[in-house]
C-alpha cells in the first residue's frame, strides 16, 4: 500500500476540514474526487507532509509519515500545486534547481518531453509563459527529481478542454513511460473515470466510498 | 569638535508659532491632524526634556554603565515600537530586540575600537540614540515587508517546500527583498544628502558654530556608521524572524486554501 489513512482528522481556521478519514491509496493512479471544499487539497498535502493532522495517522510504504526526514520525502512525492508557482527564472532553470534538490543531474530537455513541452521551452523566462504552459512546466520541475510519486492538485482545473485533454494525455504517457505512482485531486468526476484506477470520493471532509474505479462509479 | 551654544526657553516657545501654522493647515484644509500636531509637540517636549536631564546625569556621573543602561532601555523600546510595525511577523519581539542588540553593540564597538570616537558617555550616548533609533526604523520596514511578502508569495514558497526545498531556500527571495526594503530608505538619503538636504547633525553643528569642514567630517562619519547599523539590524531581523513562518517540519504555518 502506497499511503495509508487511519481516523485523519484536520482543523483549519477553526473549521474540521477532514473528519475522521480512513482510507487506502494503493501504487498505480488514485484519483480523489468530491466537490469543491471537500477537503481534497488538504488531504493531498497532508501526504506530502505540508501540514500535519491535529488526529490520526498517516503511512506512506507501511511507515508512519512523520518518521520519513520531511525534505527527503517531498524529493520522493512531488506535489504539483493546484496553481503554478514557479521561481523566477526560465523554466530550464527551474528543473535544475529541483533536480539539483533531489541530487538528481537536470536533463531539462527530457523532464520537458515527459511533461508535453517542447524542448525550445527551456529558456523561457516562466512569467511570459501561458498558464497551461506554467502547468506543465511545474510537472517538469516536479519530474527532474525522479520521484516516485506525483501528488497532483487540480492539474487541469484552469485550462481549456484541448489542453486539459493534451495534459491527460501527457499523464498517461508518463504512467506508461516511468514507474511512478499519481494520486490526483480532481473535482470532476469524469477525469477520475479517465485517470484513476483506485477512487477516493470525498464529501464534506469525511469518506463517502473508496475502492476500485468500477466500484466505486459502479 | 566642542562646541557650545545656550538656547533659551524663550527660543524654544517661540518656534511654537511653526506648531501653530501647520495646526492651522490642518484645521483650514480638514486634514484632521490639529489633535495629533498638539500631542506630537506635547510629546515631544516632553521626551526630550526628559532624555535631556537624563543625558546630563549620565554626563554628570561620566560611568559607562549608565550608558549602557540607557541603551539597553532604548534597545527594549525600539523592539517594541518596531513590533508595532511588523503585525503579521509572529513573535517579532524577540528578532527585533536582538537584531537591535546586536546592531547597537556591533556599531558603537567597531567606531571605538577603530578610533573614531572615544569610549566616553559624550559620544556614546548621541551616536548610540541614532544607532538604535535608525535600526529600529530599518528593521521594522524590512520585517513590515517580509510579513507582507510572505503572505503574498505563500504559493510559490510552499511549492518550493513541496520540492524538498528548506524554509531557508524557500524564504530566501522573500527575505532578500525584505533585507532590501529595510537598508533601501538610508542608502538613498545617503546618495541624496547634500544635495537635497541637510541631514541633522550636519545643521545641529553649524548652527552651533562649529567649522563646517568638522561637521561635515562628523556627518559623514555618523551616516556611514549608520549604513552598517541599519544593515546588521536588517539583517538580523529578517535572518531570525522568517523561521518564525515555519514548523520544525519545514512546514509554512496557517495554511490558507480551500480543499
Amino acid at each position: 500500500m502506497l499511503f495509508e489513512l487511519r481516523e485523519v482528522s484536520l482543523m483549519r481556521g477553526g473549521r474540521r476540514v477532514l473528519d475522521s478519514v480512513s482510507a487506502e491509496v494503493p501504487v498505480g493512479a488514485t484519483a480523489i474526487v468530491g466537490p469543491s471544499g471537500a477537503g481534497k487539497s488538504s488531504l493531498l498535502r497532508l501526504l506530502d507532509r505540508l501540514a500535519d493532522p491535529d488526529a490520526g495517522t498517516i503511512s506512506y510504504r507501511g511507515r508512519p509519515l512523520d518518521s520519513y526526514d520531511p525534505l527527503s520525502l517531498r524529493r520522493q512525492v512531488a506535489l504539483v500545486p493546484q496553481l503554478p508557482a514557479l521561481l523566477e527564472g526560465t523554466v530550464a532553470s527551474n528543473v535544475a534547481y529541483a533536480a539539483e534538490l533531489a541530487g538528481k543531474r537536470a536533463d531539462a530537455a527530457r523532464c520537458l518531453r515527459l511533461a508535453g513541452l517542447d524542448p525550445g521551452f527551456a529558456e523561457r523566462d516562466v512569467a511570459k509563459l501561458s498558464v497551461g504552459e506554467q502547468q506543465r512546466a511545474m510537472l517538469a520541475r516536479a519530474l527532474a527529481q525522479e520521484p516516485a510519486v506525483l501528488l497532483l492538485d487540480e492539474p487541469t482545473s484552469a485550462l481549456d478542454h484541448g489542453t486539459r485533454d493534451a495534459i491527460e494525455a501527457t499523464l498517461v504517457q508518463l504512467r506508461h513511460e516511468l514507474d511512478i505512482s499519481i494520486v490526483l485531486v480532481s473535482h470532476d468526476p469524469e477525469q477520475a473515470r479517465r485517470l484513476g484506477e483506485w477512487v477516493v470520493r470525498i464529501e464534506e471532509g469525511r469518506v463517502a466510498k473508496a475502492g476500485p474505479l468500477t466500484e466505486v462509479f459502479g | 569638535m566642542s562646541t557650545s551654544i545656550h538656547v533659551s526657553a524663550g527660543q524654544v516657545a517661540a518656534s511654537l508659532a511653526l506648531v501653530a501654522l501647520a495646526a492651522a493647515v490642518s484645521f483650514w484644509r480638514k486634514a484632521d491632524l490639529e489633535r495629533d500636531i498638539g500631542i506630537a509637540a506635547l510629546r515631544s517636549f516632553v521626551q526630550l526634556t526628559a532624555i535631556g536631564y537624563a543625558i546630563k546625569l549620565i554626563f554628570e556621573a561620566d560611568t559607562l554603565w549608565l550608558v549602557f543602561a540607557l541603551l539597553a532601555v532604548m534597545v527594549v523600546f525600539g523592539a517594541l515600537t518596531a513590533r508595532s510595525r511588523a503585525k503579521k511577523v509572529p513573535d517579532a519581539f524577540w528578532p527585533l530586540l536582538v537584531a537591535l542588540a546586536i546592531a547597537g553593540a556591533s556599531t558603537l564597538g567597531l567606531v571605538v575600537a577603530l578610533g573614531i570616537f572615544e569610549a566616553t558617555p559624550r559620544y556614546l550616548v548621541p551616536v548610540g540614540g541614532m544607532v538604535i533609533g535608525n535600526a529600529m526604523t530599518a528593521s521594522a520596514v524590512a520585517l513590515n515587508r517580509l510579513g507582507d511578502e510572505m503572505a503574498d508569495s505563500r504559493a510559490r514558497i510552499e511549492a518550493t517546500l513541496a520540492l524538498g526545498a528548506t524554509a531557508q531556500e524557500a524564504a530566501r527571495p522573500t527575505v532578500r527583498r525584505a533585507l532590501r526594503s529595510g537598508m533601501i530608505t538610508l542608502v538613498d538619503s545617503t546618495k541624496t544628502t547634500g544635495l537635497i538636504f541637510f541631514p541633522g547633525t550636519m545643521v545641529g553643528m553649524l548652527l552651533a558654530g562649529a567649522n563646517p569642514t568638522d561637521a561635515v567630517r562628523l556627518q559623514l562619519i555618523l551616516l556611514y556608521a549608520l549604513l552598517g547599523s541599519v544593515a546588521i539590524a536588517a539583517l538580523v531581523a529578517t535572518t531570525l524572524a522568517y523561521r518564525n513562518f515555519f514548523t520544525p517540519a519545514e512546514q509554512l504555518r496557517d495554511l490558507d486554501s480551500s480543499g
